[in-house]
């Protein structure tokens, strides 16, 4: 007991004064995390065993709240499948495509910064006016998108294979699609990443390979790919986290109703509509502890899995 | 005959020279690198053309009338910009209510976070105790935390208990409170100042208060810039919180206020939309093109470092 006493305010007068200046400067973000963070956690978790309106008093359901998710709840298994599917599709894409062009943009090419700038202003823009801009373009009837596939394959285009553009936000099967289409206009901002992680690889382990007769795919393969591993593993976790929150543009562009015939009730949205729209929030809660479980449950996987694949170089000297 | 075979053997020699020579340049180093920035650059400079391009058409449907909008084929330079539509757009809904809301939270929260994290950030670089590092793998693991878990009880006690509902006080005070990701920026900066100076100085006599105060923070002013930029600019794009918190029109920011012009229905005033939008990207889009480098730096240090 005294051991884990001391290890929070240890013996010794100058360690001592060193701890407690600690605690002084780190007492806003202590207080913040008790008030805040821990407070709200734990308070969610039980709030998630009552029936809680916040207008009437809560009433306990122990366990109700789940049963009824899993058994009665259509829409909470269709919500974790749209939000699924969307980060099964975007994650890979988004990554695929970003590493892709930090390769291109690292082969020497002219004028980087600028070219940099360019595919890094999308990220900067923000969440309302995206959401807008792209259900104007993605417009199924007016839409500049539909047009260009139209001119270029459409029954009258260049090449008359008949394609018309689907009906986008307004297409079941082509609502997820779209909003990946969408999240990849910020390709820049993980390409920043992956292009600083690229320049920071030692141009001897290329020469090397180039020596033992390596093409550049090879090359791309067993040099550059094992040396930006844990950047890449950096941006798969914080994909999929950032993924399963996705809630401007769902709120935007479904109009808070997650539709058509919920195939954008993003998780996250479901949980905004159960809280703050029809004051459940308890059944809100509950389900906010099931996300944290799987995002807890996917982190821990994919760092399991990461161990096989992630390089991490030895710390010099051996 | 002899002139014939001579002449014949000397051009095969010639021939296969040739291709012996394009063979070899085709399968030199220098010249496959070459070729690879050539298409690298090609391929990247029409994907910035297209990366380019919906921004592009936001201005120009910004400047149509409203059924130019609806036009097919759609032009691409309107003929007669309206660039009235500016204006209309903007006093149609009270947008200089809007960007003075934006204006003030955004700038009340930068002012939060600046100056708890400078500080907070401070003791996670400089100062050691056992439970230091366990401390700061738990900041690290609130960046991970779904905010989900913790809005709902936050409204009850924002909204419930402090009373705090329709105002920018639940958004402004936890900023003061510390960031998670601001306090791990600067704490890798920080680490980057020579311990030598806090050494200098303690010998002096300074506490550490007096060595942040007055050797770190002067020290740590454009990583401060930057960090505040980004503050900024991300309560600025703050959607989620404003539209938990802020009830009455007139005390809306911009995302809130922009929000409020769509329907889901058709008759949407697209030119309006985009028009509006446009002036509610422009603030961030021209500090980026300022900041860039402190910008780009600071995401590199997360991904690369992190």
């Amino acid at each position: 007991m005294s051991a884990l006493w001391t290890w929070i305010i240890p013996r010794g007068k100058v360690a001592r004064r060193e701890a407690l200046w600690l605690y002084f400067f780190i007492s806003p973000w202590l207080l913040g995390l008790i008030f805040f963070t821990v407070g709200p956690i734990i308070a969610s978790l039980v709030l998630s065993t009552f029936r809680y309106s916040i207008r009437a008093a809560p009433e306990f359901v122990g366990l109700g709240n789940y049963t009824r998710l899993f058994s009665v709840d259509k829409i909470f298994w269709k919500s974790l499948q749209v939000s699924a599917y969307y980060t099964f599709l975007s994650v890979p894409v988004g990554i695929a495509a970003s590493l892709g062009l930090a390769v291109l943009l690292n082969q020497k090419v002219p004028a980087l910064s600028v070219f940099r700038t360019i595919y890094y202003l999308p990220s900067v823009i923000s969440g309302v006016p995206v959401a807008l801009l792209w259900s104007w373009i993605l417009n199924p009837r007016f839409g500049v998108l539909n047009y260009i596939i139209g001119v270029l394959v459409g029954p009258r285009g260049l090449i008359p294979l008949g394609i018309q553009g689907p009906l986008w936000f307004f297409d079941q099967k082509w609502v997820i699609p779209s909003f990946v289409l969408m999240s990849l206009w910020g390709l820049g901002g993980p390409m920043i990443i992956y292009l600083a992680a690229l320049q920071g690889v030692p141009t001897a382990l290329y020469d090397a390979a180039t020596i033992d007769g390596a093409n550049a795919l090879q090359r791309f393969r067993n040099v550059t790919l094992p040396m930006i591993s844990p950047v890449i593993l950096f941006t798969f976790i914080t994909g999929v986290i950032g993924s399963f929150q996705v809630f401007t543009p769902a709120y935007i562009i479904s109009g808070g109703r997650g539709g058509p015939n919920y195939a954008s009730m993003f998780y996250v949205l479901y949980i905004f509509l159960s809280a703050f729209r029809r004051y459940r929030m308890g059944y809100a809660s509950a389900m906010a502890w099931i996300l944290f479980w799987i995002i807890l449950a996917l982190t821990l996987l994919s760092l399991r899995a990461a161990r096989r694949v992630v390089y991490y170089e030895a710390p010099e000297g051996g | 005959m002899a002139e014939l075979t001579k002449r014949a053997a000397i051009w095969r020699v010639t021939v296969d020279s040739f291709w012996e020579r394009t063979r070899r340049l085709l399968s030199s180093h220098s010249f496959r690198q070459r070729m690879l920035t050539t298409i690298s650059t090609i391929i990247v400079s029409v994907g910035s053309l297209v990366i380019l391009f919906p921004v592009a058409w936001m201005v120009s449907t910004s400047l149509k009338t409203k059924f130019g909008v609806y036009k097919m084929p759609p032009q691409w330079i309107p003929p007669q910009p309206q660039w009235h539509n500016y204006v209309d757009a903007l006093t149609f809904n009270p947008f200089h209510v809007f960007i003075r809301n934006t204006i003030f939270f955004a700038g009340s929260a930068m002012i939060g976070e600046l100056i708890s994290c400078s500080f907070i950030a401070y003791g996670f670089a400089r100062l050691r105790a056992p439970i230091r590092d366990l401390l700061f793998v738990i900041v690290l693991a609130t960046m991970m935390l779904p905010s989900q878990v913790t809005i709902i009880p936050q409204y009850i006690l924002f909204v419930k208990y402090l009373r705090w509902g329709d105002s920018y006080k639940p958004l402004i005070v936890p900023a003061f409170f510390g960031s998670a990701y601001v306090i791990f920026l600067l704490r890798q900066f920080y680490m980057t100042l020579p311990r030598e100076m806090d050494e200098s100085a303690k010998i002096d006599g300074c506490n550490p208060f007096g060595i942040w105060w007055r050797i770190i923070l002067p020290l740590s002013k454009p990583a401060l810039g930057a960090v505040s930029i980004m503050a900024f600019m991300w309560h600025w794009n703050w959607f989620m919180g404003p539209l938990l918190y802020i009830d009455s029109n007139e005390k809306f920011p911009l995302s809130l206020g922009l929000s409020m012009f769509r329907a889901p229905f058709a008759g949407t005033p697209f030119h309006w939309l985009m028009a509006a939008s446009l002036v509610t990207v422009l603030p961030c889009v021209i500090i980026f093109f300022f900041t860039q480098r402190y910008f780009i730096q600071g995401i590199v240090i997360t991904g690369v470092k992190g």
